[in-house]
């Protein structure tokens, strides 16, 4: 039997749902404001040219190219580790288990600016000069945790007499690991891997210690954010940004969600 | 071929293990764990004011540093916004995480769990740009109060020591918002989780002995979700530490721990300094988990 919530409650409720979603409307209304040099509301008028002129934007186009490549390669890294080291605490117990959870978790866990001065540190220490390379190494560290959780959920619902029976009826190995692993964790690689880019691509703390002089999407946006000098280009960029962050994350809920219900074991 | 390196495998799960493990725990080792042992290094080096070098040996020169009264008013200052934020997350997101756990009919219960998720994963920096247009001057927020013209408590509230200042933009409070606004969904989850895991049964037992629904409320429901208020507090707190993007792009001179790590590092070429100011926010952070975890906030993460 469930009871019914009070009105308050449901008031607060609703009101909590509202102050999470009206900064994010507001981000759309003034996409399409006449306004070039303040951030006047009500909008002086309604006007549809920034978004040509943001197109035409070569600075933007760089930044995003980059942040694109950083998300690419640091998500296939995450894949990669994050599918090892979930696949190691599955099958076996072995001394110091817990410290490889804990070790990867840390990055989130730690404010960014520790993982961020931590990398400048030790890129300072060795002399190694800033490049796109110290982004992706960056990124990859707190990237790895989500593919992690993702997969290692996965495996710990699959039943493990599908890869015996498997093994039981000749596959070797590999096989296996293509025919039977590999399909069962697919749609777990897909949500944390989208998870993981979306991470990346809207990471700013971090990228601001290992960038050096190279201008990310974020770090864009952050430059905008203390000193704004394209008022109505940046808010056609946020736009965008929403955009395309929520697409993915819509998704690897939808994917988790669904297999949750049907993944059994 | 592969069939007998198959059949090696099988037959050595420690070297599979090995083989599993090493990439990943070599990667974390070596550039995280390394990085991390760089930064503690480094906060023993010292800046050389006069030629703007790092002087390259142990001291404790910039420890000392740290401790001057500007620098202890900044983690002072740090640690109370924190605080004030999990405090304020704390309480806004308790009856949305309540009504979630308790009263939504399960196809509710996933409108609004996406409703959480989607401010909670898109864009950390539009979200905070989102504010910059609500708080301007012209903006908004303005206009809103205009209209219900509340300017005089404005002005009053901006008139506090402390915590007021020229406009809400550049004043605490408007910092203090944003910080709530920017980390409240990583408050509602695990408040809704810890809910979640609280029997009926034991509300039904309550009520029956004869408490009335606020009694069972205070003294049985809320007990048992003070874990996943714990949980969530490790993020709004840890979050709001390391933050320098929201006093950055709002608020006024007076610096974060954040701000200061970011300007050391960047036009003094401070990295010493800097790295001394993050041990503060690691020391804390470690206190707070250890605390966290005796009080069973990890088993409601």
């Amino acid at each position: 039997m469930r009871s019914k919530a009070s009105l308050g409650l449901k008031l607060a409720a609703l009101g909590t749902l509202l102050f999470l979603h009206i900064p994010l409307l507001i981000i759309f209304l003034y996409a399409f404001t006449t306004d070039e040099a303040t951030y006047t509301f009500p909008l002086p008028g309604v006007t549809t040219r920034w978004f040509g002129e943001t197109l035409g934007r070569t600075d933007l186009w760089a930044a995003l190219t980059l942040s694109l490549k950083v998300a690419t390669v640091a998500t296939l890294a995450a894949l990669i580790l994050g599918t090892l080291a979930a696949a190691a605490v599955y099958r076996s117990r072995f001394f110091g288990r817990d410290a490889v959870s804990f070790l990867l978790v840390l990055p989130i866990a730690l404010p960014g600016i520790v993982t961020g001065i931590a990398l400048r540190s030790a890129i300072g220490s060795l002399d190694i000069p800033f490049s796109f390379w110290t982004i992706v190494i960056g990124h990859a560290t707190f990237c790895v945790v989500t593919v992690y959780n993702n997969v290692l959920a996965r495996f710990r619902r699959t039943s493990g007499s599908l890869i015996e029976a498997s093994m039981d009826l000749g596959a070797n190995a590999f096989q296996t690991f293509r025919h039977v692993v590999l399909p069962n964790i697919a749609t777990a690689l897909l949500a944390g891997g989208m998870l993981a880019f979306a991470l990346s691509f809207d990471e700013v703390i971090v990228t601001t210690f290992t960038a050096g002089q190279q201008t990310t999407l974020p770090i864009w946006i952050f430059s905008q954010l203390t000193r704004p000098r394209d008022r109505p280009v940046t808010n056609v960029v946020a736009l965008f940004v929403i955009a395309i962050t929520v697409i993915p994350i819509f998704l690897a809920q939808r994917l988790t969600a669904e297999s949750s219900d049907t993944g059994g074991g | 071929m592969l069939r007998r390196l198959s059949t090696t495998l099988y037959q050595r799960p420690r070297l599979v293990l090995a083989l599993l493990l090493g990439p990943p725990m070599l990667y974390m080792l070596v550039v995280y764990l390394g990085s991390l042992a760089a930064l503690l290094v480094n906060s023993f080096y010292r800046l050389d004011g006069f030629t703007g070098q790092i002087v390259r040996q142990f001291t404790l020169a910039t420890y000392a540093d740290l401790l001057k009264p500007a620098n202890l008013d900044i983690i002072a200052r740090t640690t109370g916004m924190a605080a004030a934020v999990t405090a304020a997350d704390a309480l806004i997101a308790f009856p949305l995480a309540y009504f979630m756990a308790k009263f939504a009919s399960p196809r509710l219960k996933t409108v609004l769990y996406l409703g959480v998720m989607l401010p909670l994963w898109s864009s950390y920096l539009v979200r905070v740009y989102a504010w910059k247009l609500i708080l301007a001057k012209e903006g908004i927020l303005s206009w809103f109060i205009n209209l219900l013209h509340l300017n005089a408590p404005l002005d009053w509230l901006l008139g506090l020591p402390g915590i007021g200042g020229s406009s809400l933009a550049l004043s605490p409070i408007g910092v203090f918002i944003v910080f709530c606004y920017i980390w409240l969904p990583y408050m509602i989850l695990p408040i809704q989780t810890a809910l979640e895991r609280v029997p009926r049964s034991f509300e039904e037992a309550s009520s029956d002995l004869g408490a009335r629904p606020s009694e069972t409320f205070r003294r049985v429901t809320l007990p048992l979700a003070l874990p996943g208020v714990v949980a969530g507090s490790i993020f709004t707190f840890s979050l709001t530490l390391g933050d320098f993007i929201v006093p950055l792009s709002l608020g006024n001179s007076k610096f974060f721990i954040g701000q200061a790590v970011y300007s050391h590092q960047g036009t003094s070429g401070n990295v010493p300094l800097a790295a001394a100011f993050t041990m503060g926010p690691v020391v804390i952070m470690v206190i707070y988990l250890l605390v966290a975890r005796k009080l069973g906030a990890f088993d409601a993460l």
